[in-house]
């Protein structure tokens, strides 16, 4: 049950995003989707694991691989999915709670959330590139049917 | 060498458009190199950063820059440009025909209405809410706040064209909204329904791009997104601890 409220309140939040950022009217559902599969996986390793950063990295390169499909199938800039796709995965809150405790005085424990921050989204990041460059390799060495025309 | 100069500038508006809507800056690069490859100038050296670009169409040219005033988001904007560099590099345009859609782009906006941005903030503001394992109870505050928040930032934005005050501001609205409505009774959890109602407003677009820019060594737009995106941070940070330091 709660696996089917947690894709259908990423699906929407994405696609939310979607509009937010402007995407072409067309691609909102796909952005959307996009989204569903990055915080589906992320979900999944963090009830298995319980590590943010290792999700996060993990939730990064679906939303990558999921995003450069539809990059290649309608011909757009992969960005167009990825953007609204990583957003369910950034860290937000840790955000907040080390600005908060930073207003309170309380130096440590911001430290402690900043730096887990950092963490997250430096794994996000490396995630969407790892992801395009073992594609590019693919693409490079052959492996996959069409030559990339995705620029 | 009419038309290379008409090259030239086409090259330098495609990228101009696509840094304000937020590309990536390998992307910007890897445009303007391609278009200009196809209209003779195999050698261009561009150097592309959040605020202007520098290109070099090499020998006879002289090299030229655009400065780059506002950065948001409009992934369809993106689209458009990438779309007309496709066309111009497999000859389906020529180069005048190419500059004028890029004018027509620049000219268009295609933004959706304000109260669908509206209304997406507030249903992208509920879902965070329960993402982050909040109430259902709480989704109305955090609709509300959520919507609000956004609407102030839009507004004041266009009325004053500086950012972090319209982020600060909208922050300090979503949390006293917040604030009130636990005062009042209608909400439970005052952290879990903040952070939700900001999820329209953070920098985590910005913060990813910059990790991303530096790794592909952009060194100069990694850094410099990075602190927009602190800035942002903080403002949001600010305006919220205002609230909750009374």
């Amino acid at each position: 049950m709660s696996w089917v409220v947690q894709g259908i309140l990423s699906f929407l939040a994405a696609a939310c995003f979607g509009i937010l950022f402007n995407a072409p009217r067309k691609m909102l559902i796909y952005c959307g989707f996009v989204g569903m599969t990055g915080w589906l996986v992320y979900f999944a390793y963090v009830g298995f694991s319980d590590d943010a950063v290792q999700a996060s990295f993990l939730g990064a390169f679906a939303v990558a691989l999921v995003a450069h499909i539809f990059a290649k199938r309608f011909r757009m800039p992969m960005i167009i999915f990825s953007v609204a796709g990583i957003i369910p995965l950034v860290p937000g809150g840790l955000a907040y709670n080390a600005m908060r405790h930073i207003v309170e005085n309380d130096y440590i424990h911001s430290i402690s959330y900043a730096s887990q921050a950092f963490m997250i989204s430096g794994s996000i990041a490396m995630g969407l590139v790892f992801a395009e460059v073992i594609i590019q390799l693919i693409f490079k060495t052959g492996l996959g049917r069409k030559p990339r025309k995705s620029n | 060498m009419e038309k290379k100069e008409l090259a030239i500038d086409c090259c330098l508006l495609a990228g101009r458009l696509m840094m304000e809507a937020g590309a990536e800056t390998y992307r910007v690069e890897d445009t303007m190199t391609r278009m200009a490859v196809t209209q003779n100038l195999p050698v261009t050296h561009s150097f592309v950063t959040p605020t202007g670009i520098l290109f070099s169409p090499g020998s006879p040219h002289q090299t030229k820059l655009v400065s780059i005033k506002e950065r948001t988001t409009d992934l369809e904007k993106i689209a458009l440009v990438n779309d007309v560099s496709r066309k111009l590099t497999s000859q389906e345009f020529t180069v005048e025909k190419a500059y004028e859609k890029l004018q027509e782009i620049e000219r268009a906006n295609v933004m959706f209405p304000l109260w669908l941005q509206v209304l997406a903030a507030a249903i992208t503001s509920g879902c965070f809410l329960i993402l982050f394992k909040g109430l259902w109870q709480d989704i109305p505050v955090a609709l509300l706040a959520g919507g609000v928040g956004y609407f102030v930032v839009i507004q004041i934005h266009t009325l004053t064209q500086v950012k972090f005050f319209a982020e600060f501001v909208s922050s300090l609205v979503i949390a006293l909204i917040t604030f009130v409505a636990i005062k009042v009774g209608i909400g439970t959890q005052l952290d879990k329904i903040i952070i939700g109602s900001v999820m329209p407003l953070v920098p985590g677009l910005l913060i990813t791009n910059a990790v991303r820019d530096l790794m592909a060594g952009h060194f100069v737009s990694g850094l410099s997104k990075g602190a927009e995106a602190f800035l942002t941070a903080f403002a949001i940070g600010a305006g919220v601890a205002l609230v909750l330091s009374f």
